[in-house]
């Protein structure tokens, strides 16, 4: 009987550590894709040059350090996440569908100017 | 209850944030109270800030939590003297320039949502210059960025849209990598408050990618080379009030929080490579700048890369602080060349918008002899350009010197010569316009008439540059009050 | 043939180099090392914040701890971020096409789905508003929902009447007005700015929170169509 509890304890022990171990993990996953997200983003942000996509690249890119941001909130294990990086996520959140609407607005206006939505290389004078 | 129980000092930092505020909201709610609530914002506003001033110089810092709840839980809004010298020029350039745009859109020319967007630029620099929170700073630079990049974008021309967004999309970058940054601070250090930030132990290597990111968008957002691209068209095309704020103003305030983080909390990080990287750009921004100005052919794009010049001299700052011989006299320099500049770019961009509101254009060749059309403008102009280029007694000249005083004290001399070979480019390109329109031209430049307003105002902004040189000692006293440096 | 042509010309896409493109993309990879490095090798959390916020979510009026740390701890960073919001309708508004739309009626089976969603929506956005003190919710929850709403009658091409389109602007400001309101309230009142009195934290939080949903929908509503709504 002795022998039966002390497996099973070593087993109870075993699965905690390992959800800790995973929990960590997972976040640490988590934060790692936030961050390859802000990389790609950026890349189309810079290469591209139509409009929209490089609004629609910010956003993913944005999207990224939201996802960075959560993943930092769930970084301590067998207890309830953080509720400051959450908040910091939901105020992000609105300051970018801000930002994307006016972006968006000026692309409109652009279109409408210059028949087509991209930005020309040359610096107007 | 009187005056005194309302204005107890500690609850003046959030009614300099809130009144900008609650004059936008109702001037969205109802348009046409947005005239009369923006000079009544000026007006309170600038009250407010110099009783503000008055409790720094007597008392040190002064910090006020907002909702009562101490730090890290809370935001705490700080006001040392290096705040109250950046909220006095704030409040100073606003209100003038506000009286100026009150002139300047006729009653018919008015666009409806100006004097909302006005309001809510002003509320961003106070409420930027006040906080204490790296978070919070966050959300003030993207209230500031697009408030600015939406009064660029009014006028609706070919030339502005553009410049519009290539300022959007730029100032959008700059603040995803601040708040990248943040995002890395908080996950090293459990807070965003500055204070506690700065008493937590430095030293993982987070810290130094936090400071990268945020440095890198900071800079972006303040167009120091090789970031400066996007503010020549976007300056240039702005209506002649906004582009006053914003080379005066907005760039100055992504400039002020980086001096702000380095100052709590980079600076032990910093290796000299670092600040002799950003002197680089520095001198390059001053050269490149200089140059263009030089070959631009509307007045206008000649004062945009003047102030692309005048940052470079601005960021100087960080490497001449770097050696521990300059001491303080090298952040007085730096922050003297911010308030001077301010001024005088301010200044310059109302003559310019005189000078279109007067001819109808700005192209440089076709100015000649303005001086008689626009003679207080022209001396505006002239004062302005006095403390650009650095001459005795205004403002610039006191910067210039306290930098060189800084450089010889650590016995790095090339900045001395990069200094003084830029102030005769920047004699270069004010004299270009000049002697244009100061020339003897027996053709009569046609042109309408401009409201008294519009040329005294300039004349004011122009005059506080000499002022600022005058009344150097009591300057310096007021920004050095609770020790920010 | 001609018109063909110029066509062809505007809408060609611009070339971007190859060297361009390896140099941004190698850039942007050294970028992404760097950071995942750094994050790999972030320093132990520390417990500070949740700590505090356990600690004071007694007294802070509401249950839910994220709605806590935005309505009342840091609600400083709310406020500022509602006057962002307003300040995007301002700046969408300001650069409104001057064309008017063309006069089209959407189709029968979009109107029927109007009618039969509205008020779900509007009693979902009510929900959301109202659980925000219990669990996940709040005002920006419930003001997403009902400018979902709002986006379907627009594009349902339903008009507007007279007075709705009168109350937009003050639909849009109420937001960030009331909360100031409160906030400059509190303080005149004597405590700090945006101090709520403990007893009456609840229901100055809810207060805020309704005026916040009623702006954030008409915002987002007005966010979407890009200009003044058609009567």
């Amino acid at each position: 009987m002795d022998d039966r509890q002390q497996k099973t304890d070593e087993f109870k022990t075993l699965v905690d550590f390992e959800t800790k171990f995973n929990k960590m993990t997972i976040s640490l996953l988590y934060a790692l894709i936030g961050v390859v997200l802000l990389g790609m983003g950026l890349y189309r942000l810079v290469i591209d040059p139509h409009l929209v996509k490089k609004i629609l690249a910010l956003n993913i890119s944005g999207a990224g350090v939201f996802l960075f941001l959560v993943a930092v909130a769930d970084r301590i294990p067998g207890a309830a996440p953080d509720p400051v990086p959450h908040a910091m996520v939901l105020t992000g959140i609105v300051v970018a569908v801000s930002a994307t609407a006016v972006a968006l607005a000026l692309a409109c206006r652009i279109q409408e100017i210059k028949g087509t939505a991209e930005l020309s290389e040359n610096e107007p004078e | 209850m009187n005056l005194n129980d309302f204005l107890q000092p500690l609850t003046l930092p959030a009614w300099i944030v809130s009144l900008p505020l609650v004059a936008a909201g109702l001037s969205v709610a109802l348009p046409k109270i947005g005239k009369p609530a923006a000079i009544f914002t000026a007006v309170a506003t600038s009250m407010l800030v110099v009783m503000l001033g008055g409790e720094v110089l007597e008392h040190g810092t002064l910090q006020m939590q907002v909702g009562g709840w101490p730090a890290p839980l809370g935001i705490s809004l700080h006001a040392d003297g290096l705040s109250a010298a950046m909220l006095a020029i704030a409040c100073l350039i606003a209100a003038v320039v506000t009286f100026y745009a009150a002139s300047y859109f006729g009653p018919e020319t008015s666009p409806p949502t100006f004097w909302p967007l006005w309001l809510f630029l002003w509320a961003a620099l106070n409420a930027l210059f006040l906080s204490s929170d790296i978070f919070n700073l966050y959300v003030t630079l993207e209230l500031l960025g697009l408030s600015a990049v939406s009064l660029v974008a009014l006028s609706r021309s070919a030339e502005a849209l553009p410049a519009a967004m290539r300022y959007l999309l730029v100032s959008l970058t700059g603040s995803l990598s601040y708040l990248t940054g943040v995002a890395l601070l908080y996950a090293a250090n459990g807070t965003l408050d500055l204070n506690t930030l700065a008493a937590a132990e430095p030293g993982s290597p987070s810290i130094s990618t936090a400071f990268a990111l945020m440095a890198s968008g900071l800079i972006i957002k303040s167009a120091l080379f090789p970031m400066h691209f996007w503010l020549p068209p976007a300056h240039a095309n702005a209506p002649a009030p906004v582009s006053a704020a914003l080379s005066a103003l907005v760039v100055k305030g992504s400039f002020y929080i980086l001096m702000r983080l380095w100052l709590t909390l980079f600076e032990p990080l910093i290796n000299p490579g670092t600040a002799n990287l950003i002197g680089l750009m520095a001198a390059i921004a001053i050269f490149w700048g200089s140059v263009q100005a030089l070959l631009a052919k509307r007045l206008k794009l000649l004062v945009a890369y003047s102030t692309v010049a005048q940052i470079g001299y601005i960021f100087l700052v960080f490497p001449l602080t770097s050696m521990p011989a300059a001491g303080q006299t090298a952040w007085q320099g730096g922050l003297y060349f911010v308030l001077s500049h301010a001024c005088a770019k301010a200044a310059v961009f109302l003559a310019a918008g005189n000078v279109i509101y007067s001819v109808g254009h700005d192209r440089i060749s076709e100015l000649k002899g303005i001086v008689r059309r626009l003679p207080v403008s022209m001396f505006a102009f002239a004062l302005a350009g006095v403390s650009l280029i650095g001459l005795p007694p205004s403002g610039g000249f006191i910067a210039k010197w306290l930098y060189l005083n800084a450089a010889l004290t650590a016995g790095q001399w090339w900045w001395a010569v990069l200094i003084l070979f830029g102030g005769l480019l920047s004699t270069a390109y004010v004299f270009r316009f000049f002697s244009r329109a100061f020339s003897y031209s027996t053709d009569t430049v046609a042109g309408r008439p401009v409201p008294w307003i519009m040329e005294w105002t300039a004349f004011v902004l122009a005059s506080c540059t000499m002022i600022l040189g005058l009344t150097a000692p009591e300057v310096i006293q007021l920004f050095t009050a609770g020790q920010p440096f | 043939m001609q018109n063909s042509n110029n066509l062809k010309k505007v809408h060609r896409a611009q070339h971007v180099s190859l060297t361009r493109k390896a140099l941004t993309a190698l850039s942007v990879m050294a970028l992404t090392v760097i950071l995942g490095w750094t994050v790999w090798t972030l320093p132990p959390f520390s417990d500070r914040m949740p700590d505090l916020v356990a600690a004071h979510l007694s007294i802070s009026g509401v249950e839910n701890p994220v709605t806590a740390v935005l309505l009342n701890f840091r609600g400083y960073d709310t406020l500022l971020e509602i006057g962002v919001l307003l300040l995007a309708a301002v700046g969408v508004l300001s650069l409104a096409p001057t064309s008017v739309l063309s006069a089209e009626t959407a189709p029968a089976q979009v109107q029927i789905l109007l009618l039969r969603l509205l008020p779900f929506i509007v009693i979902v956005g009510a929900y959301l508003l109202w659980i925000g003190k219990y669990a996940p919710g709040g005002a920006f929850q419930a003001g997403a929902v009902l400018a979902a709403g709002g986006v379907l009658l627009v594009t349902s091409v339903v008009r507007f009447n007279h007075i709705t389109i009168k109350s937009v602007p003050i639909g849009l400001s109420i937001g960030l007005l009331t909360f100031l309101a409160v906030a400059l309230a509190t303080m005149i009142a004597g405590g700090n700015f945006l101090q709520y009195p403990l007893p009456w934290a609840s229901a100055l939080i809810l207060v805020i929170e309704a005026a916040a949903t009623i702006s954030i929908a008409v915002i987002l509503t007005i966010l979407f169509i890009g200009r003044k709504p058609d009567g």
